[in-house]
């Protein structure tokens, strides 16, 4: 048992998930696609990371606090300098469509359904 | 073991302090001893503060808010941050459906109360990337400073 939770811990350093934070979502769905907002503060553009592997939606990023020369910490409630979430995605969603934008700390990520997924009436004919 | 924050810099137990607190800091470790205003976890904005030979620094991780709606205060070597972050979640209908309301939305005011060695007269407040940064200079009396050894002519 002990063996096993080693190796699984020594497998996510390996793939270097040792540790983040989980951030905060909002996750809303309309008729057209879903819609996700996730707090990231400290990240910007460049250190944020979106990946879709198979199914999965994976957002990454880390924090950076600028240019502050030698600080030493004397509080903290942030104790890890990264973030990382993922999501499984239904085949419904259009993977290729995504649309992501950061602003302030909030990421908006957009992703759209597929045209052959999106709601229809279906007409039922009469026998 | 908790980390003192009264600590005599330069001596044996503060290396081995710093040493614990970068591996605390790797690895992620919430083992400092919590503020009596920090409102258990989750509260937001969280804080960090840190010290620098010049300053102390707060970082509250702010993200989405209107810089100029944000509220600080310095009061009595208090430091008050307030303000109100909106609810953007759409109605729910038949056509929208929420999966996660996870983000805090409405009114929020933390405090943090700041070493006693700071000047309430220069404090300086930054906000960028969702991380409002508030630098309150030190006082120069609690700067460290070189002290010159003078050679005296020999007698």
């Amino acid at each position: 048992m002990d063996t096993m939770k080693t190796t699984a811990a020594a497998d996510r350093e390996a793939a270097g998930e040792a540790s983040a934070l989980l951030p905060p979502v909002d996750i809303v769905e309309d008729e057209n696609g879903i819609t996700l907002k996730a707090d990231l503060p400290g990240v910007s553009k460049e250190n944020l990371s979106i990946r879709v592997d198979g199914d999965t939606l994976t957002i990454e990023g880390g924090v950076s606090l600028g240019e502050s020369q030698r600080l030493e910490a004397v509080y903290a409630e942030v104790g890890v300098a990264r973030y990382r979430r993922s999501f499984v995605l239904g085949r419904d969603l259009d993977t290729e469509g995504i649309d992501a934008a950061i602003r302030q700390g909030v990421l908006t990520l957009r992703v759209p359904k597929r045209e052959q997924a999106k709601p229809r009436g279906i007409a039922v004919k009469a026998a | 073991m908790y980390p003192s924050l009264t600590r005599v810099p330069g001596d044996l137990f503060s290396e081995f302090e710093t040493l614990q607190r970068q591996v605390e800091r790797l690895f992620g470790a919430r083992s400092w001893p919590s503020s009596i205003r920090a409102a258990g976890r989750g509260a937001f904005p969280a804080l960090n503060m840190g010290v620098t030979a010049d300053a102390v620094e707060i970082y509250a991780f702010a993200p989405g808010l209107d810089p100029g709606k944000i509220d600080v205060s310095l009061d009595k070597g208090l430091l008050i941050l307030a303000g109100e972050r909106a609810d953007d979640l759409p109605e729910e209908s038949d056509n929208v459906t929420v999966y996660a309301d996870e983000r805090f939305s409405g009114q929020f005011r933390r405090a943090i109360s700041l070493p006693e060695d700071v000047d309430p007269g220069r404090v300086d407040a930054t906000y960028h990337d969702g991380i409002l940064k508030v630098v309150v200079a030190k006082r120069e009396s609690a700067k460290p400073r070189r002290i010159e050894v003078n050679a005296t002519a020999a007698a």
